[in-house]
């Protein structure tokens, strides 16, 4: 698999992202500035967390507009994978490859601990080492997680198993609690509806080695390795 | 010219810092506040010198850059 990790000036998390796909794929992501072009051969684009351009007008709306975002939209347009986690999310959202907004959290507060999430949505490339209904631990970090769409999006979602994930409690309970920054449905993470495109406010990449603590967050990586085989 | 660019949330999207400045507003003894909403203004100085194209150019620039249509709504004056 060949993937590229494009950083923007306030990006911080590349490095967390280059080291779980090295894991998971035995090879080292290219390292893009927004400057750069993105190349033809690529498998995957990641977009990292970190807080790009100073989180300047709206989380993510300034690296939305940067020169390598227009390669980013034709790679998608081609059927390329692209993850986006925390401000990678936000930067999709922006760029309006995947839909609704990111609020401020609900608390106001910036929020940096770890939740459970709940795979909703198995069988593609972000999620095939998993279960439909696994719970698994990840950090998050972000002032700007709460998830809203209007009702009819959200159904739309819902109603094409396009929500990637969920807050839940550890047991996979969907609760009030469990849902810290206040996202609509509990929702964390969601795909675009030819699954090759999946935005996520929490950080799976930072649980990929006994080291850090767990590997709960492993499988999100060995699924792309698995999924994206280069020719 | 000037045009200044409000932008709000959508009505009926959670405006947490509203919320937050109304409880202050609450904790400082002033009574009867209904309801905070929090948004911003963004002025532009423009080389165009026709209003009606002014405006039509802000609002242009809001729609793509300057507001977030799906959360927020704006408005354009033109002082």
């Amino acid at each position: 698999m060949k993937s590229a990790i494009i950083t923007f000036p306030g990006t911080n998390r590349e490095r967390d992202m280059r080291l779980a796909l090295k894991r998971a794929t035995g090879r080292e992501p290219l390292m893009l500035f927004h400057r750069d072009e993105l190349p033809k051969d690529l498998d995957l684009v990641v977009l990292p967390g970190g807080f790009s351009y100073g989180d300047y007008l709206r989380c993510g709306a300034m690296a939305a507009q940067s020169p390598i975002m227009k390669d980013v939209k034709a790679f998608a347009e081609k059927g390329g994978h692209i993850l986006g986690v925390c401000n990678g999310f936000q930067i999709l959202i922006e760029t309006g490859l995947l839909p609704g907004g990111l609020l401020r959290n609900a608390s106001l507060r910036f929020l940096s601990m770890d939740c459970h999430m709940r795979v909703e949505r198995a069988g593609t490339a972000f999620t095939s080492r998993w279960q439909k209904g696994a719970v698994f631990r990840s950090p998050m970090a972000h002032g700007d997680g709460n998830y809203f769409a209007d009702d009819a999006t959200l159904d739309r979602l819902e109603g094409e198993g396009l929500v990637a994930f969920r807050y839940t409690n550890e047991n996979g309970d969907v609760t009030e609690a469990a849902n810290r920054n206040g996202s609509a449905r509990n929702i964390a993470g969601i795909l675009s509806p030819n699954l090759r495109i999946c935005g996520l406010m929490p950080h799976p990449e930072d649980l990929v080695d006994p080291l850090m603590g767990g590997t709960d967050g492993l499988p999100m990586f060995e699924s792309l390795a698995e999924s994206l085989v280069s020719a | 010219m000037k045009a200044r660019v409000y932008v709000m949330p959508k009505t009926g999207v959670l405006d947490p810092q509203g919320k937050a400045i109304g409880h202050a507003l609450e904790g400082l003894g002033f009574a009867g506040v209904n309801d905070v909403r929090a948004g911003k203004v963004i002025e532009l100085d423009l080389a165009e010198t026709d209003p009606a194209k002014a405006k039509a150019a802000a609002e242009d620039m809001a729609r793509k850059l300057l507001a977030n249509t799906v959360i927020e709504s704006f408005r354009v004056e033109i002082p």
